[in-house]
């Protein structure tokens, strides 16, 4: 084959555009403020480079945030009629349409994500899940939770780095829209667009400390989900620190949800559309570097169509292309920090020793930044740490099976129960395969969709609670 | 009519290269043929259309898309296929193909001119000592309703004529009643009329419909000895579509996983602008891989796209757009 007749030119979209800081600094009461933590310094993970300082919060920060959302809860907020709130809610909704490519060249800096995914994924979905939420502010008595559902309070919000802006969307639409103020703790790896939103915040006119935003590490995230001001704790991360928040918060009265990892099975069936499985697949567990939740990490697929399947998908893999996120051609970016890079090394060493066999797609990886190549793992076992523990890189697991209980069986022996994914041509298989999947979200003959009306979360120890659609109001209100 | 054929043509009739002993049994007879092509995997179609739309947000800059306008234009079929066609007609066409740019002798020359079957021996004169291809279109198009010996006579006078290439249009009719048998049989028959000359099978895939009967049908196509399988006829609304195409450029693929012999695509219709072009380019290069992206491969059945390839042309080159006044009109 005649490779390489045509190499596309490099098609980054500018940096400029970003309209980066040398300096971020904390939001409390309507305020861009300094932290009085050590300030922290985000990396480019494509380059290694420090993009920007970042302030960050020392526990008198977290007082203060605390206080400020309290103050705004007791005095306006929790007291505003809900077609009130509405207006800041679809005005911040239009704030980042209009700022959506700074915010999608921002996060692709921060994150490592490529463009083409944070400009047409992350931001807009984020911008859909303030209209969605604006859309219920007004109508909260007809969800179903009585006629006139209270606010929680003051609730203290911590989100991952994987989609930074995405997961403030859908931690901070449905709080307001139920009447509740926050203090939110974004990533310490990727803070930056969650600052950018609180620009936006200050341009929607938001009035002062209905959201906070506190930049910092794990430990910020302690004090806030522990502080005695909050009425409810919403994680999202890794299940290790969900326990530990759990094991915090017990006894002390506070609400809590959480969305913890996965490591979701996309089951495929002989009578898939294989075409649309490969590429199913390959969204499953190579978008978002795999960073995702959710991600399809294992593949089950039926043994009579394994070996066809498995070459169509490393065809496909081969043609995905990993470097520079900002490059609109870009299909697979950067690993979010060398510490993931680490574990993910550390993982697929394991599936190596116990006997796994590795197929990595021959791509070309930059020398520089924390690059890892797309990686299948064929010849898996269930009793391979591969196929049990979460990686959260941009590797996959394939596993085979013979019928369609032993499918759910292998599907279903995990101690998560984020999502699941089912390919077959066969409707009543669907439905069959879905009732008896342990997990939150069951695609079929699709995976990885998002969208702002259908309830996200999982089973186990991968959480509780639902972010997302009427059901996701209910983290938010006082039923 | 009405009686389905009992036995399929096999490919000991002449039909094309040896299909491997894992594909001549499917074109035993009737049954086996159903079996095979039912057989297929199903294509979801929202599946398939989120693919292309994320394809199509692929970015081509500066010097590879001056290689993909090249590239293209070496592509395309350069075709005029109406009741108005003329001798003089087409001798303008063919001196567009010959020098698609008078004022820049190093734009590549087009792979083929696309005519009527009359007008085939105009198209000879003009094009003698070049090295593009003549085709022509046949067997009744752009319905394919006629009987076999009208479609086999019409095939046979073009090839007399002096074309190196056919266009053939399937039976639609008979595809969607299920009479694959006798598809196949035209088709094997038709590239017997052909002699030395291309085949390239039309499938009007405006007209199957759905998805999976284009996979089908361009299997049933690869299966008789198609040379290529082209999209449609440029008369039935949509034509072409990068979906479409997608399926097809996939069906290539697979077939020379299977029997390793190379069959080319060609999308035919409505693609008028070099942003479209660009696209299907993708779709070759990622979907069917790098060894597609050749006029022996792929081609464009096209009018008006040359003009607006050679017009971005020279925007990639003099660094503004110079407008339509600056291409000939043909």
């Amino acid at each position: 084959m005649t490779d390489n007749v045509w190499e596309y030119a490099p098609a980054p979209e500018s940096r400029e555009i970003a309209n980066l800081k040398p300096n971020y600094r904390m939001f409390v009461g309507g305020e861009f403020v300094d932290g009085t933590g050590e300030p922290l310094k985000s990396v480019n993970p494509a380059t290694e480079e420090v993009l920007a300082e970042v302030a960050t919060a020392a526990p008198s920060d977290v007082d203060r945030a605390v206080a400020a959302a309290r103050k705004a809860y007791d005095e306006l907020w929790g007291r505003m009629p809900g077609a009130e709130r509405a207006k800041y809610l679809f005005r911040i909704a239009r704030l980042i349409q209009e700022r959506s490519r700074e915010l999608a060249v921002l996060e692709s800096l921060d994150n490592g994500k490529p463009i083409k995914e944070s400009r047409d994924v992350d931001i807009p979905t984020a911008a859909a899940h303030f209209f969605h939420h604006a859309g219920w502010a007004d109508k909260l008595a007809y969800a179903g939770y009585g006629p006139e559902p209270r606010p929680v309070g003051v609730a203290g919000q911590v989100i991952p780095w994987n989609f930074p802006l995405l997961m403030a969307a859908w931690k901070i639409a449905p709080a307001l829209a139920c009447g509740n103020t926050l203090v939110l703790k974004p990533a310490e790896t990727t803070p930056l667009t969650a600052l950018v939103l609180a620009e936006i915040l200050q341009q929607a006119e938001l009035p002062p400390g209905v959201v906070n935003i506190l930049p910092g590490a794990g430990d910020v995230g302690a004090q806030l989900v522990q502080h005695s001001g909050i009425d409810k704790v919403a994680f999202t991360g890794s299940t290790e620190v969900g326990k530990e928040i759990q094991r915090s918060l017990a006894g002390t009265g506070k609400r809590l949800t959480l969305e913890l990892g996965g490591k979701a099975a996309n089951v495929v069936f002989d009578d898939a559309p294989l075409d649309q499985a490969v590429e199913g697949i390959v969204n499953g567990i190579f978008f978002n570097q795999g960073h995702v939740c959710c991600a399809g990490s294992r593949l089950l697929v039926q043994e009579s169509v394994a070996d066809e399947l498995l070459e169509k998908l490393r065809y496909r893999v081969s043609t995905l292309r990993l470097g520079d996120p900002l490059d609109k051609n870009t299909d697979v970016g950067a690993i979010n920090s060398k510490a993931q890079l680490e574990k993910i090394r550390e993982l697929t060493a394991s599936g190596d020793a116990e006997g796994a066999e590795r197929w990595t797609s021959p791509c070309p990886v930059p020398e520089k930044g924390f690059f890892f190549a797309p990686t299948v793992f064929s010849n898996v076992h269930q009793a391979m740490r591969i196929a049990r523990e979460e990686i959260f890189g941009p590797v996959l697991s394939v596993l085979t099976f013979r019928t369609p209980t032993e499918a759910v069986t292998k599907a279903n022996n995990t101690p998560y129960g984020l999502s699941a994914g089912v390919w077959t041509e066969k409707g009543s298989r669907i439905f069959w395969l879905a009732e008896r999947m342990r997990a939150g979200v069951v695609w079929a003959n699709t995976f990885n969709r998002f969208d702002p009306s259908a309830p996200f979360g999982g089973y186990q120890e991968s959480g509780f609670g639902r972010e997302g659609g009427r059901a996701g109001l209910e983290a938010y209100l006082d039923v | 009519m009405g009686v389905p054929s009992t036995t399929v043509s096999t490919v000991a009739d002449g039909a094309g290269p040896a299909l491997p002993a894992s594909l001549a049994d499917t074109i035993r007879d009737d049954a086996a043929l159903r079996r095979f092509l039912h057989g297929l995997p199903g294509v979801d179609q929202v599946g398939l259309e989120q693919r292309v739309a994320g394809l199509a947000t692929r970015s081509i800059k500066k010097a590879a898309k001056l290689w993909a306008i090249d590239t293209a234009i070496r592509m395309v079929d350069l075709t005029t296929l109406e009741g108005a066609d003329t001798p003089g007609k087409v001798r303008s066409l063919c001196a567009k193909a010959r020098r698609p740019d008078p004022e820049r002798p190093e734009v590549p020359q087009v792979a083929a001119v696309c005519v009527y079957p009359d007008l085939v021996e105009v198209a000879v004169a003009e094009l003698a000592g070049t090295n593009i291809g003549i085709a022509s279109v046949a067997t009744a198009f752009p319905s394919g309703r006629a009987s076999r010996g009208v479609k086999l006579a019409d095939t046979r006078y073009a090839v007399a004529a002096g074309a190196t290439e056919v266009d053939m249009v399937i039976d639609r009719g008979a595809f969607l009643s299920g009479r694959y048998g006798e598809v196949f049989d035209e088709i094997v028959a038709v590239r017997q009329a052909c002699g030395e000359a291309h085949l390239k099978v039309i499938l009007e895939t405006g007209e199957l419909a759905t998805y999976d009967n284009v996979r089908r049908a361009s299997w049933l196509a690869l299966l008789a000895g198609a040379d290529f399988i082209k999209t449609s006829t440029g008369k039935v609304s949509p034509a072409a579509t990068l979906p479409v195409t997608h399926l097809m450029l996939q069906a290539v693929r697979d077939w020379r996983e299977q029997t390793g012999q190379v069959r080319g695509v060609k999308p035919a219709g409505g693609i008028r602008t070099t942003k479209d072009a660009i696209r299907y380019l993708v779709a070759v290069h990622e979907v069917a891989g790098p060894a597609w992206l050749h006029p022996d491969r792929f081609r464009f059945g096209a009018s008006s796209l040359l003009n607006d390839l050679l017009m971005q042309r020279r925007t990639q080159l003099e660094g503004h757009y110079s407008g339509p006044d600056y291409v000939t009109v043909d």
